[in-house]
């Protein structure tokens, strides 16, 4: 078993009305099997409401099952036993920066995780001065959050999980309110914890070019798995992503239609390099 | 600009009083304020006024902090000098038409007017030397044995500091608030007193919303990092008494006892 594996996981919102009868209920994610191993980097993708927010809040533990069972690290999350384990090993990083901060300086922020863990004050020390290390913020450290920018705001947060001594970090579209300079600092932070720190990584995104360094996608559509496989596998089917509403980067999209109208070049370009050498320039 | 707010104001230097464990601070505070009332004598007023003298010195805030502070109470320092300066029965001094100035009348407003000014200078060191943050943690620590009495101290200073984090952030949200309304054709200028009070309702309702949604967000981040209230929890700045703490409460016991002496048991 991987670290984080579900199995017919379903989860269903129930509305109610003001005298609490049930007016309805909605799957938000319906019959989900996941398998991720560790060190894995894993995209999930998907358009609004397809349930991939909803999908990683039960790998946290902060949503449970309504059926099925969600494993992280061989613990079934539904049992209260393992809760704050899995909330340590499983560590998560929200889309907006300004409502996960707690901190009014950036270190006391990163301490906050170790010092909900009991860590002893001397490692929490060393574990935030690792931590923002890290993600190379460490400069910052007696800054005010308030006066950071997205991007250095969502790196802080990252720290502040990773302090955690997590194995599997789920940044559930961390890039979504940012521009994209503020993007490329976090997914290079992302990607660099992935390599060089070996923690595994679920990344939720909309974002078509952060899930080109993803050993593994999952495409998600109306709370189903729509498609499994490697970054090429999934952007060599470029009208089916069509189909489920995903934007395809430029070049992909370049590369098929040149395809479609007869030139020989492969499925599933995701770099302008790769395109420029397909076509023998 | 409104980045830049902080609650208090809270002044960046390095001093002794700086370095002080804030618990210090504010049981000194403290301290001092009941030092002045329990003084009734000029000798008093003047062992208290040299004792702050001192504290400021060695603060290195430079003097004009502490005036700074004294313009929000300009006019409650008036009100109660005048009143005190009139209405005070005894030995009459002076007669302006039917108002009396009296003996006991100069005295107790110059009494108030010293005291009230003393108080204000001697918190407001306390604010300009230690950051909100670290007064909410002497806050929680001296208030501790409160506990005992299901007294939920750890949850209270907790509010304390988010309040004081999201002070900015939701000053800021106002601001884009405000200026999307404007844009829409709002009007928080004219009218009378009514009519503005009115008019504030398109502001506070989306920021309501908002600052719960924040609230909402926030509370399931935290207990994403493992948030489960202060059992068991460790501090990453734990406040420890050093030395000069100790000296410290050794110099306000000195100034409390010297207080009593002269300020009420000689005279």
């Amino acid at each position: 078993m991987g670290i984080i594996k579900t199995k017919d996981l379903v989860f269903e919102y129930i509305r109610r009305d003001e005298e609490g009868n049930v007016e309805g209920i909605s799957r938000a994610v319906d019959e989900v099997n996941i398998d991720v191993e560790k060190g894995d980097f894993v995209a999930i993708l998907g358009h609004n409401g397809s349930g991939k927010s909803t999908l990683a809040k039960h790998i946290n533990a902060i949503l449970y099952p309504t059926e099925g069972t969600v494993w992280v690290d061989g613990k079934d999350t539904a049992n209260e036993e393992f809760l704050w384990e899995i909330r340590q090993e499983a560590g998560m990083v929200f889309q907006n920066p300004d409502n996960q901060i707690i901190g009014q300086v950036v270190e006391e922020d990163v301490g906050f995780g170790p010092e909900n863990l009991g860590v002893p004050t001397r490692e929490i020390w060393e574990r935030v001065e690792e931590s923002l290390k890290a993600v190379g913020m460490y400069e910052f450290r007696k800054h005010s959050p308030n006066k950071l920018s997205g991007g250095q705001k969502q790196r802080v947060s990252i720290a502040g999980v990773i302090a955690m001594h997590p194995k599997c970090i789920i940044l559930d579209e961390p890039t979504a309110m940012l521009d994209p300079n503020g993007r490329k600092e976090v997914i290079r932070a992302v990607r660099a914890l992935n390599d060089v720190e070996g923690i595994t990584v679920i990344l939720i995104t909309h974002y078509m070019e952060e899930i080109i360094h993803a050993n593994k996608v999952f495409v998600m559509d109306k709370g189903r798995i729509a498609m499994e496989g490697t970054p090429r596998e999934i952007f060599s089917q470029v009208e089916k992503l069509k189909e489920l509403r995903l934007d395809v980067p430029q070049v992909t999209l370049l590369a098929h239609e040149l395809r479609k109208s007869g030139l020989n070049i492969p499925e599933g370009i995701l770099t302008t390099q790769e395109l420029v050498k397909a076509l023998g320039l | 600009m409104l980045r830049d707010i902080t609650l208090g104001q809270y002044y960046q230097t390095d001093s002794v009083i700086h370095r002080l464990d804030p618990r210090v601070k504010l049981v000194t505070t403290l301290c001092y304020i009941i030092s002045l009332f329990i003084v009734d004598n000029w000798i008093g007023y003047v062992i208290a006024g040299a004792f702050l003298l001192m504290v400021i010195k060695l603060s290195k805030v430079p003097f004009k902090f502490m005036v700074r502070g004294m313009k929000s109470i300009v006019f409650l320092l008036l009100f109660a000098a005048v009143f005190n300066l009139f209405l005070t029965p005894g030995e009459v001094v002076v007669e302006l038409w039917k108002l009396h100035i009296t003996k006991e009348g100069i005295r107790l407003a110059s009494q108030m007017a010293v005291r009230l000014v003393f108080l204000i200078m001697g918190s407001s060191v306390m604010t300009l030397t230690t950051t909100p943050n670290n007064l909410t943690d002497a806050l929680e620590k001296l208030l501790g044995p409160l506990k005992v009495f299901k007294v939920p101290i750890h949850e209270i200073a907790m509010m304390m500091s988010i309040a004081l984090r999201f002070i900015p952030i939701l000053l800021e949200e106002t601001d884009k608030i405000m200026k999307a309304q404007i844009a829409r054709g709002a009007d928080f200028e004219s009218g009378n007193l009514i009519k503005k009070v009115k008019s504030m309702v398109p502001l506070l309702v989306p920021l309501f919303i908002s600052a719960f949604r924040r609230a909402n967000d926030l509370a399931m981040a935290m207990e994403a990092r493992c948030y489960r209230g202060g059992e068991y929890r460790t501090k990453m700045k734990p406040l420890i008494y050093k030395k000069r703490d100790g000296l410290a409460y050794g110099v306000v016991a000195f100034y409390l006892a010297v207080c009593i002496v002269f300020g009420k048991v000689l005279w």
